[in-house]
């Protein structure tokens, strides 16, 4: 946090406590109580096109009003950060009052969490009680990407099919979420023109049983063989190493329409899935990695 | 503007010009306000039309309600109280009419860059430098016009009503300047020259500020003239009158901050904005006393003049949004609030309640007077009692669903399940706010319907007021 100097800590406080109290002497100054004689009250004397002004007290219950809330005001300004510098009497500060309330909550909701840190995912995944806390952890955190029934969306895998990018052992699933995972396809676009591109994507599109012309198909083997088996196989059926997806399977992240896979082939594609052990802490990452394990292993 | 309704000492001509933009910028403000609000109960109706986005139209919904209908309304009555109150003709009819024709640029402006996608992105200083540019020459002349008319005076008091006036009129000034300071980068994309929290504390010290001077120092100066004009009392008390005015306008402009509790901002400077807000709460009371105490002595016209009632309920929307504006600024409540409908609802209860229903009654009251009749006497008073109701009844649908819903979002947004998790998704409260937003839309039409039939009365008003003087124009041609 970083520090006014004196002059501006100075100036701020002399402005706003001369605000404050500049208002309360007008009000105090302008205040008048003298009952005025057989009840009338009389005019300023000023006219303005017919409209004239009368000569009444500030009402009672509204000068006290103003009182009170000058008196808060001063109040709060000595209990909290407000007068430069000055950190206030309580010591309270944003930062600290959201630490106190996550400490608060790590407190009351930790060991709920910690109780299944050492039971492997395996097992975890049969235990009703921490699928129900993982599915909790899920709707709050994975399910804005990967869908409330985690069946995934354009750009982010589904997560019920058992058809895994990096894996679907426990260890896998528990490092993706653990430490992320970086996908990296390059654009081919540059490299190997329009037509190349078009080629490459024929054979791919054959890979999975799709209709394609056999021509086209035959010179983009070559063109696959050249520049894609180092990640995706010769056969075309990917690596879990580097997340290479499968081909052959007609499961598609980004769409599996000539017009998608060209797109792919042309621009590339990055891939993000964040690291959540920073964020949520290993023990919950735990459960949730054995609710996504238990997604795709239910009787 | 035909020649036939001149007065003698006045230049109601200008005054004339603006009375009718500020009917017709109301309905197209409040129009597009009622056309955003349907697209989120009915998201798909312009899917696929970018210049019908919400993101564009909100802007100029909001620009031409608060610029279009609110500022037609300032510059009409403000040209009029002025002159009226000071019995000066105003200090010049060519810089007058030049404001006139500069502000409706900058409103047509608007109208055609923010559905086209030009916006300097600041919430109420959206349109871009060019236009920003337009803007503070109008206003500067607008200052030399009024200013000058004051000097003009024949008496050697002020009124009151021209304190608030001259209050909205500098600081509004030096508020639009320093916020849209800014880099250009050719004639439609500029660069604000602040930046991070810096740039969020200058935008809502200007944007709070347009709320305080722009839609209410300056609709103070109306309600200090339509009010005691239309019950034909005395103001209350000039005491009061003294103390609200300087505390509001030294307390206004602190209150910024309360628009970025638990931000990035310094934490004194959250403070300050927080406590000068609730000491704002008294000051702003004292306008609504000073009005509604002015009717002592005359309420038993509320029942038969619906000019009144309109400025009357005007003054009691301003002090229940002015009462809820420091509860929204207190930082416990603010967590709730902030970020919900609720916000919307409050400023809407100052915008339709307040700003929307004062600047109606004005209208009606100087409309005929301006047109060379006498005050008040529209067409049709009965239009008048109708339109009374549908606003206050489109006013009341309005706060009250939007408070439903803003305090069910924050609600909803902190509701924790036992193990520490969030109970509802943020679509689950997405998807529970859609009644309170078919209710809304219901309370735009109500009162957008009202509008409506405001321009029906003002046209029937302007052609009967044109054949009456054409007919004492014959007349007084025979005669001679």
């Amino acid at each position: 946090m970083n520090e006014l100097t004196p002059f501006w800590s100075g100036w701020i406080i002399a402005i706003t406590l001369g605000s404050i109290f500049g208002c309360y002497w007008l009000l105090a100054s302008v205040r008048s109580n003298k009952k005025h004689a057989n009840g009338e009250v009389p005019t300023t004397g000023h006219v303005y096109d017919g409209i004239e002004e009368l000569d009444n007290p500030l009402p009672r219950w509204w000068y006290w009003k103003f009182v009170i809330t000058v008196v808060f005001a001063l109040v709060y300004l000595a209990l909290y950060p407000g007068l430069g510098n000055f950190k206030g009497l309580l010591g309270w500060t944003q930062i600290n009052q959201y630490e106190r309330e996550v400490a608060k909550a790590e407190q009351e909701f930790g060991p709920m969490f910690a109780k299944y840190q050492s039971t492997d995912l395996e097992e975890l995944s049969q235990d009703d009680k921490a699928m129900r806390l993982g599915q909790r952890l899920f709707s709050n955190n994975c399910a804005i990407c990967h869908g409330s029934a985690a069946t995934g969306s354009y750009g982010f895998p589904n997560l019920t099919d058992n058809d895994w990018l990096y894996g679907g052992a426990t260890a896998d699933i528990k490092h993706s979420v653990m430490n992320g995972r970086i996908a990296a396809m390059p654009a081919w676009g540059a490299t190997l023109g329009e037509q190349g591109i078009n080629e490459t994507a024929q054979y791919v599109l054959s890979l999975s049983g799709k209709e394609t012309n056999p021509e086209a198909a035959a010179k983009g083997k070559e063109i696959f063989a050249t520049n894609c088996v180092a990640c995706h196989g010769q056969d075309g059926a990917g690596n879990k190493l580097f997340g290479a997806p499968n081909l052959t399977d007609d499961i598609w992240l980004y769409g599996g329409s000539e017009q998608q896979v060209m797109q792919t082939l042309r621009n590339g594609r990055a891939g993000k899935m964040p690291a959540w052990k920073d964020i949520l802490g290993e023990d919950k990452a735990h459960i949730v990695s054995a609710y996504v394990y238990s997604l795709s292993h239910q009787e | 503007m035909s020649t036939a309704f001149d007065h003698p000492t006045y230049n109601y001509s200008v005054v004339r010009a603006f009375t009718i933009m500020t009917v017709v910028w109301g309905v197209v403000g409040m129009g597009l306000g009622v056309l955003i609000a349907s697209q989120l109960v009915w998201p798909d109706i312009f899917a696929g039309i970018e210049y019908l986005h919400f993101g564009r139209l909100r802007p100029l919904h909001t620009n031409a309600v608060i610029f279009g209908f609110g500022g037609c309304a300032l510059f009409a009555t403000s040209y009029f109280v002025v002159q009226r109150t000071t019995q000066a003709r105003i200090w010049s009819d060519t810089l007058a009419s030049f404001t006139f024709w500069g502000w409706q640029t900058v409103i047509v402006a608007a109208a055609i860059t923010l559905p086209l996608g030009f916006t300097q992105v600041k919430e109420y200083a959206e349109l871009e430098w060019p236009i920003d540019i337009l803007i503070t020459l109008v206003w500067v002349v607008y200052a030399i016009v009024f200013f000058g008319t004051i000097m003009k005076r024949k008496m050697k008091h002020i009124y009151v009503a021209n304190w608030f006036f001259g209050a909205f009129i500098v600081t509004v000034a030096v508020l639009h300047i320093f916020n849209s300071l800014s880099v250009t980068a050719g004639l439609f994309k500029s660069y604000s020259i602040y930046s991070g929290a810096i740039d969020a504390m200058v935008q809502w010290w200007y944007g709070h500020n347009a709320v305080g001077f722009f839609l209410t120092a300056g609709f103070l100066g109306i309600m200090y003239y339509f009010v005691p004009k239309q019950t034909g009392r005395p103001v209350f008390s000039y005491r009061l009158s003294i103390v609200h005015f300087w505390a509001l306008i030294s307390l206004y402009i602190w209150a910024g901050p309360h628009h970025l509790h638990y931000t990035a901002l310094p934490e004194w400077t959250q403070s300050v904005g927080m406590v000068m807000s609730l000491i704002l709460l008294a000051p702003s009371w004292g306008g609504m006393i000073n009005g509604v105490m002015t009717l002592s002595g005359a309420w038993h016209k509320l029942r038969t003049d619906p000019i009144l009632r309109f400025l009357v309920v005007s003054l009691s929307f301003y002090g229940m949004s002015t009462f809820e504006g420091p509860m929204m600024a207190i930082k416990t409540v603010n967590a709730l609030s902030h970020y919900t409908d609720w916000t919307i609802g409050h400023v809407h209860a100052g915008a339709l309640g307040w700003v929307a229903m004062v600047s109606i009654g004005a209208v009606y009251h100087m409309m005929p007077v301006v047109f060379g009749r006498k005050a008040g006497e529209m067409h049709s008073i009965t239009l008048i009692n109708v339109h009374f109701w549908l606003a206050t009844i489109g006013t009341v649908l309005y706060i009250a669903s939007m408070w439903v819903n803003g305090i069910m979002q924050g609600l909803m947004w902190r509701a924790f399940n036992q193990d520490g998790s969030l109970v509802y998704s943020f679509v689950e409260a997405v998807d529970a706010s859609k009644p309170g937003w078919t209710v809304r839309v219901i309370g735009g039409v109500l009162f957008l319907t009202g509008m409506l039939l405001m321009a029906v009365n003002t046209y029937l008003t302007v052609r009967a007021c044109k054949q009456e003087q054409e007919l004492a124009h014959s007349t007084n041609t025979q005669a001679a």
